[in-house]
């Protein structure tokens, strides 16, 4: 527009590379933290006049500096855009985070979240005024129980860890109010998420973990001699965390009962199953949902998420306040301890949860329906055994056969190249994609679990999969420097994690300014 | 479906390569018993604008805070949010990320963290914050808990003026771990009772302020009194502008700060999601939980930011974890710290007082009026009304004229059914506090 009739025609030159004046590379801008750009006095917001009334602080008016930044409101613009572009987002590109569900998120879902009808309503408004957010709930709850097949759910869990302490203190009152205090070991299998055995030892339990069979799942043999008379119950992912579904979940279920245990099942991978199988029918008694997972709120760079709980009639007279209820059409909170029927184990956090998520978690099940979260489902499933089948080859699939959502690679394929798995995970930045989940599960050497989500189209997956098979071969052919230089196109080059953990520098200091 | 990209082509060809026949081969695994045939009893798919539809006729059937005279607080504040932060919270490489796991493309998430937990440390008075936990109740437990590891003491109280539902929440986290939690009755005027308890194996005592109830409380007894016996101080607050105008807890004595970020940049949201901040002294900060990223370097020496500190973490040591907890309120992190940049120090020191102003003057309206008597001398936004009719009533009389006049104390806690909780944020006009101050009137009347 501006070249006046100067059409501009390439020009090859060796000065290609060389760094910038300015640290910049066109698109690509350096950005200073916010405290080395602003200046004391200045403001991005306008306010009106004080009246400089006397104050009633109490004699404990603050006096010294808090050393914010101040900022115009475009330079604070300019700063925040520069960073999102630092960022690898589901909306650039393939995210295959194995175990994290990174699903496309609908927009529709963050527009509904923002009516002021639910965004600008206090928790602690007079029921009859939020009535159609108590309704809200309610409709959730019904998808969330019809899905699962479970009688009840304690929707208050911030996130799905938050889920589990929910599900574990629900079986750790029910032992307490059969006076069961010698049951107090909980059974993990070693590919549980992290989450697992730490939940559980908040709620006053000791761990003892279960070895995986040679195909991946849960040894029986191991776990039938675990059993005893002081098991609290169990805490199992299904499908597990290599992506398997537990063939004998069943039978598990039933050895749990069997020793006046419960089952806790880890639902982080519950967008397996969708439509497909409800939990209610496999004997659990506790599982987690991740809305942000499952149902695709967004994981805003960790969080919020949102974990509630169903729970099995055994638990649910256990089950946390607020809970909500209706009468005669008109829907209430029960907020106290006194007033729930059972025995409510207590409060988690201090108001309902998650609202903005429960919308827009609602507002994904209504666009999809039945019929379309049991396709998503499927597709789900399709999508990771295809990229397994196409990869099978020139990786080393940890185990046989075919894998639910996500597909479990270890790293015999790259022994003796002198590439690990992290550098396979890095050369993979450059390629313009996000590596998968590494080394989770513990149970596989040099994991790399792979999941690709419904959200991808076969034409985006051929892409990924032909990029991933020339990766393998270049580590088998030798180039192990590319590998090990990995990334060189990302905004920055590797980082230095140990010296961050060894000196820790949590805060900008004025002196490093 | 708009959502799926698979055609029916696409699965054809993609199960042939898979080397399966149909889609069911893959759930092979799944017992016989628990196959679904069919549909799941549910309905089925809707277009955009039948689901936009159906949620905006819910949506209203609720009276938005906007929509009206509102002064409820107790825990959650209402406070204009500049509309750069939406805007920018929605951007796609904020919005869609994960976890910054990789840093050599997530450093827009990590200097943002890095900037917030910079932002906190200084609000709080600090020395570190961490990068945020769900809400104010869960990092006040976790809080308690911190304490009693970092201290190997296991008792603790909380004071009359913590926010009920703090207390509960810290309750419920603490009641299978074998820690002696003592919890004040909640009261207005009480907080001092909590010294009476300290002892040699007192691990914390927890104190908020601004309190439940308004009043603002000099923190520095109270920390006097807890190292005199070798505890800790855990400070909180659910109004964090409050610390615009009132010396921060760690200026005060606090070792531990927790509080609710909500105030700022995330909304009301009818309780979440919300972002619980998380500071305290370098010498804790090994004992500290949630995710915290640091400063370092890359390959090149540029300087970078990670998540560091994780062998704290659960995904390291797991039963030996610090926590269980494996998120922070990520996007809220973000809008709060948006905020606090666009707010500055300069506009963070103005908008708390005009809240304190506005206060002050509701405060001098509604005490006219006959009936009504202010319990709370000192406050920032929000203060204590005693009136001469049970306050629930008074609450539900006042919604019929449309005014969301405040929180009847009995809602959060027991024995106090005459006192309101009210609150004026920068948000309320003068005809919103004269249309409250006459609805009132003939609450009472």
């Amino acid at each position: 527009m501006m070249s006046q009739g100067r059409p501009t025609t390439p020009h090859t030159s060796d000065a290609v590379g060389h760094e910038t004046v300015s640290g910049n590379k066109a698109l690509a801008q350096r950005e200073l933290l916010i405290f080395e750009i602003g200046t004391p006095r200045r403001t991005g917001i306008d306010f009106p006049e004080l009246k400089n009334t006397p104050s009633r602080l109490g004699g404990v008016e603050r006096t010294q500096e808090i050393g914010l930044p101040g900022l115009s409101e475009p330079e604070v613009m300019r700063h925040y855009v520069r960073l999102s572009q630092k960022n690898y987002a589901i909306d650039l590109g393939v995210y295959p985070l194995g175990s994290c569900t990174m699903k496309h998120n609908p927009r529709l879902n963050e527009k509904m979240a923002r009516l002021p009808g639910f965004a600008d309503l206090h928790p602690l408004q007079p029921h009859s005024t939020v009535q159609g957010a108590l309704e809200l709930m309610g409709d959730l709850a019904h998808w969330i129980l019809t899905l699962t097949g479970m009688p009840a759910v304690a929707l208050s869990p911030k996130a799905g860890a938050h889920g589990e302490l929910c599900g574990m203190m629900a079986i750790r009152a029910a032992l307490d109010a059969k006076g069961a205090d010698h049951k107090r070991r909980v059974l993990v299998p070693e590919s549980a998420h992290g989450t697992n055995p730490a939940t559980a030892v908040q709620c006053g339990f000791s761990i003892d973990s279960i070895p995986a069979t040679e195909d991946g799942r849960v040894d029986m043999d191991a776990l039938k001699a675990k059993l005893g008379d002081d098991v609290a119950g169990i805490m199992l992912t299904n499908p597990n965390t290599c992506g398997l579904f537990e063939r004998d979940i069943i039978e598990i279920a039933d050895l749990i009962h069997g020793v006046g245990g419960y089952f806790y099942c880890d639902g982080a991978n519950f967008n397996a199953l969708v439509g497909r199988v409800r939990p209610g029918d496999l004997g659990i008694d506790a599982m987690h949902l991740n809305l942000h997972k499952t149902f695709s709120t967004p994981h805003g760079g960790g969080g919020p998420g949102s974990g509630p709980t169903v729970l099995s009639d055994a638990l649910a007279p256990y089950a946390p306040v607020p809970r909500v209820e209706s009468q005669d059409g008109v829907w209430h909170l029960v907020e106290n301890v006194e007033d729930a029927d059972g025995e409510s184990f207590g409060r988690m956090t201090a108001f309902h949860g998650q609202m903005g998520m429960f919308v827009r978690a609602l507002s994904y099940m209504l666009s999809h329906g039945s019929d379309g979260l049991k396709q998503a489902t499927e597709d789900a499933v399709l999508n990771a055994n295809y990229v397994q089948a196409a990869l099978s080859d020139v990786m080393t699939p940890a185990f046989s056969g075919t894998c639910m959502h996500e597909a479990l690679f270890d790293d015999r394929f790259l022994k003796d190249t002198g590439v690990e798995t992290l550098d396979f995970a890095k050369a993979m930045i450059d390629e313009g994609y996000h590596p998968m989940t590494m080394y989770f599960p513990l149970v596989v050497h040099g994991a790399m679990l792979i999941e690709p989500t419904e959200s991808e189209s076969k034409a985006e997956l051929d892409r990924f999969i032909a990029v991933m098979r020339s990766l393998a071969v270049k580590a088998v052919s030798g180039e192990v420097e590319m590998f090990k230089a990995a990334p060189i196109y990302a905004p920055l080059r590797r980082l230095d994690e140990t010296r961050a953990a060894r000196k820790p520098v949590l805060k900008w200091t004025p002196s490093e300014g | 479906m708009r959502y799926l990209p698979l055609n029916t082509n696409d699965r054809t060809a993609m199960l042939d390569v898979v080397g399966v026949k149909s889609i069911d081969d893959l759930f092979d695994d799944v017992p016989m018993s628990a196959r679904l045939d069919g549909l799941i009893d549910l309905p089925t798919r809707k277009t955009e604008s039948e689901v936009d539809a159906e949620l905006t006729a819910l949506a209203g059937r609720n009276r938005a805070a906007g929509a009206g005279p509102f002064f409820i607080g107790g825990g959650a504040y209402r406070h204009h949010i500049p509309a750069t932060v939406d805007h920018l919270i929605q951007r796609s490489e904020f919005l869609t990320a994960y976890t910054p796991y990789q840093p050599e493309i997530s450093q827009g998430t990590l200097q943002t963290l890095f900037e917030f937990q910079t932002q906190v440390a200084m609000l709080t008075g600090m020395d570190v914050a961490n990068a945020s936990m769900y809400d104010g109740s869960t990092a006040c437990g976790e809080a308690v808990l911190m304490a009693c590891r970092a201290k190997r003491r296991k008792k603790a109280y909380i004071a009359s003026g913590v926010h009920p539902h703090y207390s509960a929440t810290t309750q419920g986290l603490c009641q299978y771990l074998d820690i002696d939690l003592d919890v004040a009755v909640c009261a207005p005027g009480k907080d001092a009772d909590v010294l009476q308890n300290l002892d040699k194996e007192t691990a914390a005592i927890v104190v908020q302020s601004p309190n439940v109830f308004g009043e603002i409380v000099d923190l520095t007894p109270y920390a006097e009194a807890a190292h005199a016996v070798g505890a800790l101080l855990i400070a909180v607050f659910t109004e964090p502008v409050a610390l615009g105008a009132i010396q921060s807890p760690g200026e005060m004595g606090a070792d531990i700060v927790v509080g609710e970020g909500q105030s700022i940049g995330v909304g009301l949201n009818f309780g979440g999601p919300y972002v619980g901040l998380f500071a305290c002294r370098q010498k804790l900060v090994r004992q500290m939980p949630g995710r915290v990223c640091g400063e370092t370097v890359d390959a090149d020496g540029k300087r970078g930011y990670v998540l560091t500190l994780s062998t704290r973490e659960q995904h390291i040591r797991r039963e030996k974890a610090t926590s269980n907890i494996c998120t922070n309120s990520g996007l809220c992190t973000l809008a709060f710290s948006i905020h606090m940049s666009l707010l500055g120090e300069a506009g963070l020191r103005q908008l708390a007082m005009i809240n304190h102003e506005k206060a002050c003057q509701l405060a001098d309206m509604l005490c006219a009026l006959d009936g009504v008597e202010l319990v709370t001398d000192t406050f920032f936004n929000e203060f204590t009304l005693r009136l001469a009719k049970p306050a629930r009533e008074v609450v539900h009389k006042m919604v019929e004229h449309n005014v969301l006049g405040g929180l009847a104390a009995s809602r959060l806690m027991d024995g106090q059914d005459d006192l309101l909780i009210v609150t004026a944020t920068e948000t309320n006009s003068e005809a919103d506090m004269r249309a409250f101050t006459k609805a009132l009137e003939e609450a009472l009347s």
